[in-house]
């Protein structure tokens, strides 16, 4: 309720009480991904459109979306507010302009640690940040006697005690659907315990060793302890679990928080949810996880004028310290003048503990595909660790072949 | 009809068809000899919030020039048909000099990718197909045979489920299999084991998602069989009334020789919708336990951030290879029939 009576005020006077950018010309269209932070960013770069055309696609199937809509001359949307992974397609198509030159005349408040740049060239601006990392239950771990786990080994031990102890049957909880997911899972594991995906220098694949079956190995110890149907449940399906009080332990993104710990829902849960950082595995130091950064992008097929519009509204918006103060629990942001609030633990803990970025390899996608459909029948329990991860890298190594990688 | 007359009505469609369907496949059928060039990769500095690493990025200036100068990609030939992800020759070769039981083989083999979608494409077509015909035909009769008063009530709950959307119905199916869900919930209750999932096995997956195409699919074989039974003539059934005919001799010997061309035209649609099977795939979620050579082209164009424009290329002529090769006995026999008919 309070949230639409914000939104409700926010319309009202939100509008005037902005000053716009005043941009004359030029049309902006943005395509992003779909969640709570984006749209707020969104429609804060909105405030100061002046009489651009403004236009913006929200679609959790932004990554279908992308390459296709901006290799078209003229591209179909000025800007793509892309994310470590999304970047990498938009980079080897060559489809993204570089942004020195705007930052220059337009970034005044973008700080220098929000710029992403490649060979020296500035090729995004990011604004926030994600991981994902633990939510535990602290009634149900209190009552148990549980200390919160600090490494998957522990989250394991933790979820067997609450499972002997009948009050829940499948304690654990992670995005575990086939394809994009899990392989994702799949890759935050595999870096906890300290691996490499490729061989140094090249793009020969190195997953099939005792990091790769010490992380398929963990993976399915913490299958067993999660919902049957895990191989159908992605991020909005566990929260759903979470809701229901089904799961006392669970590894969810960060940007996730807001929604999860919002009014909605029944409010003991919600109180007795608490949020800690990234597990490590196997005795590493490394947390178990990824950082991301979500920023944006402006398209190379499109006239200047309509990159310029579009950088200054984003760029508004990228470094809006009114933005970021009241949408301080939506998600962890870059810019400048964020105080960290409660539901920002996760990254900041990530950050501290000197978690790994998701690699930004042109052929990373090809290996993060091939995770999602082939370690599947290892957790199944049809095939050996080492036949599945023989069966990533030979998937892989066709692939890799065909799109001219090896 | 003279033959000038049908060239001209069929000339608009005729011309349709060559421009959607004919040179779209021409295009795929070139697009799959051809692989990426070789990517030109080159060191750099990334730098992001995080922190700065070096590592690779595509030379971007240096693969412009490669792709103005040969715009198709390298040519492959058939590489892409005989690599792992599709027809595996190599591979096969190997496990076949490698295993020592032909079981071990066949396992070997059906782990392959596209195999694995093969068999389950073809099990779905074997199993779906003759029960929508079955069922449709067994509907068609029953309708045929109430009270005119409530066949019309009757035929449209009947043709439901081709009017929902495949998604929605697949997705209604999936919520009410779900563990919790009405049916999931009640097979855990009556099996008495609380860990027993239709979605996690691949074995009930497959049960699933066949029941749900036979469901879906079957008003179709209906309302095609129940038009056709309209055209059965009466005297011979009447005849054999009075010979003293039962009713399923009555079927046996009038009702199928009579629509026996529709058969053969459900079957056909029928096979080519099943080889297909796509939606049910997404709408249960069950990419992990059924894969279909659909999805695999899916797969390829929308589930990698790097699109492999060359290996959905190759899957979806195979496809239509498979379609053909399915197709040519039924097809066969019509035009066997067609001939002794003049």
């Amino acid at each position: 309720m309070r949230k639409i009576l914000v939104t409700l005020l926010f319309l009202l006077f939100g509008t005037s009480a902005y000053a716009d950018c005043n941009i004359k010309s030029g049309s902006i269209n943005i395509l992003a991904n779909d969640f709570p932070a984006l749209r707020t960013f969104v429609e804060t770069s909105k405030q100061c459109k002046g009489s651009a055309d403004f236009k913006v696609t929200h679609s959790s199937e932004h990554n279908k979306i992308a390459v296709p809509a901006l290799t078209a001359n003229p591209s179909e949307f000025s800007a793509r507010i892309a994310a470590n992974s999304s970047i990498v397609p938009l980079m080897n198509q060559d489809l993204i302009r570089p942004l020195d030159d705007l930052v220059k005349k337009y970034g005044k408040g973008i700080q220098d640690s929000q710029l992403i740049t490649i060979d020296g060239k500035v090729m995004a601006v990011a604004f926030m940040a994600n991981t994902q990392h633990l939510y535990y239950r602290e009634d149900v771990l209190k009552d148990l006697g549980i200390a919160i786990p600090k490494t998957y080994e522990e989250v394991v031990a933790a979820s067997e005690k609450i499972r002997a102890s009948g009050k829940m049957q499948y304690p654990y909880a992670a995005a575990y659907k086939a394809g994009w997911n899990l392989a994702e899972e799949f890759v935050n594991m595999f870096i906890g315990h300290g691996g490499e995906f490729f061989k140094s220098g090249s793009a020969e694949p190195n997953i099939n060793n005792a990091k790769g079956v010490a992380t398929l190995n963990m993976l399915k110890k913490l299958s067993e302890l999660s919902n049957p149907d895990y191989l159908t449940h992605d991020s909005e399906a566990i929260k759903v679990e979470w809701e229901s009080g089904n799961v006392a332990l669970m590894t969810l993104w960060a940007s996730r928080s807001g929604t999860l710990l919002d009014d909605e829902g029944d409010p003991n849960i919600t109180k007795a949810t608490k949020l800690t950082g990234p597990a490590t595995v196997g005795g590493g130091n490394i947390p178990a996880a990824t950082l991301w950064w979500d920023g944006f992008t402006l398209a190379k097929n499109r006239p200047d004028a309509d990159a310029e519009a579009t950088f200054r509204a984003l760029a508004h918006a990228a470094s809006n310290k009114k933005m970021v103060a009241d949408a301080a629990d939506q998600a962890v942001w870059l810019v400048e003048g964020f105080v960290p609030g409660p539901k920002s633990i996760g990254v900041i803990e990530a950050v501290k503990m000197g978690a790994k970025p998701y690699p930004m390899l042109p052929q990373m996608g090809l290996m993060h595909g091939a995770l999602g459909s082939e370690i599947v029948e290892f957790l199944q329990g049809k095939e050996s660790a080492e036949q599945a991860l023989k069966d990533v890298e030979a998937a892989y190594i066709s692939k890799a072949k065909e799109q001219g990688f090896l | 009809m003279p033959n000038k007359t049908f060239f001209w009505f069929f000339l608009p469609t005729g011309l349709a068809m060559i421009l959607f369907i004919g040179l779209p496949i021409i295009s795929t059928g070139i697009q799959s000899f051809y692989a990426q060039h070789d990517q030109v990769v080159k060191e750099v500095k990334k730098c992001d919030p995080f922190g700065c690493t070096v590592s690779i990025v595509v030379d971007n200036e240096e693969t412009s020039k490669i792709r103005e100068a040969k715009p198709l990609g390298k040519f492959n030939g058939f590489g892409t048909y005989t690599d792992r992800n599709h027809l595996a020759v190599d591979e096969i070769k190997k496990f076949w000099n490698e295993t020592e039981s032909f079981g071990a083989f066949v396992d070997q083999v059906t782990n392959l990718p596209f195999y694995k979608a093969l068999i389950f494409t073809l099990t779905y077509c074997l199993f779906v197909t003759p029960n929508v015909l079955l069922l449709g035909f067994i509907i068609a009769l029953s309708l045929n045979a109430v009270a005119r008063k409530i066949r019309g009530p009757l035929i449209f709950g009947t043709i439901l489920p081709m009017i929902v959307t495949p998604l929605v119905g697949s997705l209604v199916l999936f919520w009410m299999i779900d563990s919790q869900g009405i049916i999931g919930a009640n097979i855990q209750n009556l099996m008495n084991d609380p860990y027993l999932s239709l979605k996690s096995s691949k074995t009930l997956t497959w049960i699933t998602i066949i029941i749900y195409g036979i469901w879906h699919h079957s008003p179709f074989a209906f309302v095609v069989f129940y038009a056709a039974l309209q055209t059965v003539p009466q005297e011979p059934i009447e005849a054999a009334i009075i010979d003293g005919a039962s009713r399923f001799q009555r079927i046996k010997h009038i009702v199928l020789p009579h629509i026996y061309p529709v058969v053969t035209f459900v079957a056909l649609i029928s096979l080519m919708d099943n080889f297909r099977v796509f939606e049910p795939i997404i709408g249960f979620s069950a990419e992990g336990s059924a894969q279909s050579l659909s999805w695999l082209i899916y797969d390829n164009l929308v589930n990698e951030e790097v699109i492999l424009f060359g290996s959905a290329a190759a899957t979806s002529m195979m496809t239509i290879i498979g379609i053909a090769i399915l197709l040519a006995p039924v097809l066969i026999r019509t035009w066997k029939e067609f001939k002794t008919a003049r």
